[in-house]
């Protein structure tokens, strides 16, 4: 099966991300959709049906109300799912499959997160599924553990193995200044990074993401009629969304240096792009750099880095905005923070402006770009979605 | 019918107190020594299930049928703690449980409740265990004088290493030590007054008694354990009943404090374990009366020489300098408190999952072998449903896989959590937080073994989980 060149993106808009006082959940919503809407050349009578990924904001359970309240969508279906930091990309790719299953034309996908009304502190908390057995399962402590065996399996020491991580946070703050809807504009040097205050070992302040307020939207239209709502519109290529069966921690066998979600989303992504090198065929990419050491894992099992080889691609800068495969070239999660529902969308937005040649801050578009993807990695972790597109059918 | 004592163990807590840290925050005169102090996650429970652990060494814990836990200082004033530490020990179902409280003999009038049971035949093999972590007013000499600990002693007719010959106990009415509702506490009479009247009293009379009655000489008993309040008065009662000072066990009050019920077993598991086959010990306890019991040890004693677990408890210990962390400890001074858990408790999620979490269970795959923790009811391996034998880990030792010392996760008494993933020799993977680590030492391959302890209080109630340590080694 697949959706390659039946689904078009016809419009996206994307708030400013940060810790927005300012704003309630619906207010950013109303951010990312007007902008989308101006975009897409389109209204809110057109949109037939809407996906909206939406993590906690304030509270689960809460249907799409939030979204539906601001946007004031009357009578039309509106899907919210809060497939942890998945949930912007699972909204998109269920929005493309409604479109691509002929039940709708123009439907829209929708993520927003209010973190700063939950309490939620500067990084990311988030706790486990189960309140005895996963009491105090954070996000940093989860994802570390993919660091201290990144390591040992790879025979590199901690000073080693914290200088490689460090170079990604380096590469996405640098881009990030280039970003003016990112939270944070601050350029950092490996020794910032390395002498910044331990979160979880081997990750500190600066190997993490920070939590932010956020949406980002947009309008899926058919294929072959979305020439008339703009000349440029982004089609789209491939997905994969992938779901490990069982807590990472609690899986025998498990090697923790790369996940099975990572591989067969992406594989499964570039075999309905038609993709067979992605190191070479992918132009631009946004991945999920929750923490850097996830975005050095993510490198290989997405085929950009051989295995075991993630840190001479780092060395050499083959990631960086001037490289072969620049990564994460608006300043990642590391720069824009992780409004759950929002990022993935987010990242998609990103892709979007650069295969349109119209980036916010023309420094960071990237030249030549015909292939372009955008993935969320989410949970303990256990879920991974990957969506490519491209620029012109075929 | 040959009744006693067929196991016997006793936990120390690792964390040790020097008692001039506590006189120094107070400007006044330090006891000597040093005492014992339960970490930030333990009470008088899970110390109870360390010391009832030690005795499966000894007894098949599918034996015991009867367990009586005995504690001034239970965590729970009403809900029963010795059906969670059968449960945490694994015991099987349908067992005679019984709480034992509100005196420092409680321990001992348990084992002889336990003792009576086996004579009587209502049960085979019946297990005591009794803990204490008892608070002083601050500035006191008791707050130096406790220490918190715990024992066990299992009681049956096969195997016995030390039989009873006899036992006498006395009540005495008196307002001497006592703790009201709601007090955090103990509040003592005058000194002499309860001295004389109260402990000196009622354990003279218990051994004198017991001496008559058994016709028993005192140059015929080796050991002579006395459960004392403060560092001499076992001598002083030793030597009103005809003892002298060579006969008298250690108390282990420089070492590890009065740890209130725990006491005199953990003195008696001590005598067991430097006892010779053939030795007379004679155990006396106070408590608002006295329990006074003589054993004489048998050939089976040898069985917990071998490796003298009390020994490895007391010799292995780690010293904690902060009074302050002492009271945040023992929940008396409340830091600031951390991040909230946003994974709220449910009850009844609890009970329906207890095998998993109180007895520590996995499940291992009938058709495909896989052995995994919690219990899955579909095989991850071969995808076969609700085909497996509930497996007991909680004996099991692993290997540390994947760890990170997180400083985000803990509350700010308890500031580092080590978020560790650990693999036994069967493949089984653990997610459990780490406990009694120093976070310079922690390392891809470390030996852990597991421990129950407290994990948060949520719902209004404790939550009870196991946690990983790494292995108590002497000389650390």
């Amino acid at each position: 099966m697949t959706i390659k060149d039946q689904v078009a993106i016809a419009g996206m808009g994307c708030s400013r991300f940060g810790e927005r006082w300012d704003c309630g959940a619906g207010d950013l919503a109303i951010e990312s959709a007007y902008e989308a809407y101006e975009d897409a050349g389109v209204g809110p009578k057109d949109i037939e049906a809407v996906f909206v990924g939406q993590m906690y904001a304030p509270v689960g359970g809460l249907a799409g109300a939030q979204v539906i309240d601001a946007l004031k969508f009357n009578n039309i279906p509106v899907i919210r799912n809060e497939n942890w930091c998945c949930a912007g990309h699972v909204a998109l790719i269920s929005a493309c499959m409604a479109v691509a299953s002929g039940a709708y034309d123009v439907v829209m996908a929708l993520g927003v997160e209010k973190l700063k009304d939950t309490g939620f502190p500067g990084l990311g908390a988030g706790r486990g599924m189960n309140p005895v057995y996963e009491a105090r399962r954070t996000a940093p402590g989860s994802f570390a553990l993919i660091g201290t065996r990144y390591f040992e399996q790879y025979g590199l020491t901690m000073a080693e193995g914290k200088e490689a991580i460090a170079k990604i946070a380096v590469k996405n703050h640098k881009n990030g200044m280039l970003a003016p809807k990112a939270h944070f504009h601050r350029e950092v040097t490996v020794e910032d990074v390395l002498k910044a205050p331990m979160i979880a070992s081997p990750l500190g302040l600066l190997d993490c993401c920070g939590n932010s307020d956020g949406s980002a939207c947009a309008i899926i239209t058919r294929a072959d009629t979305a020439k008339k709502l703009r000349p440029d519109p982004i089609y789209i290529k491939g997905f994969g969304m992938s779901m490990d069966a069982i807590l990472p921690h609690s899986r025998p066998g498990f090697n923790w240096t790369s996940f099975d979600a990572l591989k067969t989303s992406s594989s499964k992504a570039y075999e309905m792009a038609g993709i067979k090198d992605p190191r070479n065929e992918i132009d631009v990419a946004e991945v999920h750099d929750c923490f850097t050491i996830t975005e050095m894992m993510i490198y290989e099992d997405f085929g950009f880095s051989k295995r075991g080889k993630a840190k001479e691609d780092i060395d050499a800068g083959f990631f960086e905005l001037n490289g072969a495969l620049p990564v994460n070239v608006d300043g990642g999660l590391k720069c824009f923070g992780h409004p759950v529902g929002a990022s993935g969308i987010r990242m998609t937005y990103e892709i979007y402006k650069q295969l349109q040649y119209k980036v916010d801050n023309p420094k960071r578009q990237v030249k030549d770009v015909k292939r372009a993807l955008s993935h969320t990695f989410g949970g303990p972790p256990q879920l991974s979605c990957v969506l490519v597109a491209g620029n012109e059918k075929g | 019918m040959k009744v006693g004592i067929t196991a016997a163990g006793a936990y120390v807590p690792n964390y040790r107190l020097k008692r001039e840290t506590i006189a120094r925050a107070w400007e006044r005169g330090a006891i000597k020594g040093e005492r014992s102090v339960a970490n930030t996650d333990e009470d008088s429970l899970t110390m109870a299930v360390e010391a009832a652990i030690v005795c499966f060494s000894h007894v098949n814990r599918t034996d015991i049928d009867a367990l009586y836990y005995a504690s001034t200082t239970a965590p729970y004033a009403e809900k029963s703690i010795s059906s969670i530490v059968a449960a945490a020990c694994d015991l099987k179902e349908g067992i005679f449980t019984a709480d034992f409280s509100n005196s420092t003999k409680a321990g001992t009038s348990a084992l002889r409740t336990a003792l009576d049971a086996v004579k009587a035949g209502s049960a085979q093999q019946a297990l005591t265990v009794a803990a204490d972590c008892r608070n002083g007013y601050p500035k006191s000499d008791q707050e130096q004088l406790f220490g918190d600990a715990s024992a066990a002693v299992a009681v049956g007719s096969k195997g016995v290493m030390a039989e009873l010959i006899d036992s006498y106990s006395v009540t005495t009415e008196i307002i001497d030590i006592w703790r009201n509702i709601n007090e955090k506490y103990i509040n003592y009479g005058e000194g002499r007054f309860i001295s004389e009247k109260g402990y000196m009293t009622a354990m003279t009379q218990a051994i004198k008694a017991l001496l008559k009655k058994t016709g028993s000489k005192n140059e015929e008993i080796q050991k002579v354990v006395i459960a004392t309040p403060g560092l001499k008065d076992n001598s002083v009662v030793a030597k009103k009943t005809g003892f002298s000072p060579e006969q008298l066990q250690e108390s282990y009050m420089l070492e590890i404090g009065n740890c209130g019920t725990a006491q005199p077993l953990l003195m008696l598991v001590a005598a067991l374990e430097q006892s010779s086959p053939g030795d007379t010990i004679l155990l006396a306890s106070y408590g608002n009366g006295a329990d006074a019991f003589l054993f004489r040890v048998t050939d089976e004693v040898k069985k917990i020489q071998a490796n003298p677990r009390f020994k490895s408890y007391l010799e292995t210990k780690k010293p904690l300098d902060s009074y302050s962390r002492f009271l945040s400890f023992r929940g008396l001074l409340e830091a600031v408190p951390g991040e909230p858990f946003r994974t709220f408790p449910s009850n009844s999620a609890y009970w329906r999952e207890q095998k998993g979490i109180l007895r520590l269970h996995g499940s291992k795959c009938t058709q495909c072998g896989q052995a995994i923790f919690p219990i899955n009811r579909i095989c991850n391996a071969c995808g076969s449903k609700d085909q497996f034998d509930e497996i007991h880990l909680s004996d099991r030792t692993a290997n540390v896989f994947t760890f990170s010392i997180d400083y985000l996760a803990g509350r700010s008494d308890d500031p580092l959590v080590v978020q560790t993933v650990a693999e036994d020799g069967e493949g089984v993977r653990y997610y459990l937080l780490m406990t009694e680590f120093d976070k310079n030492e922690v390392k891809i391959g470390m030996e852990v073994n597991f421990t129950f302890r407290r994990i948060y209080e949520g719902g209004n109630y404790i939550n009870y989980y196991w946690k990983c340590r790494p292995v108590r080694k002497a000389g650390k």
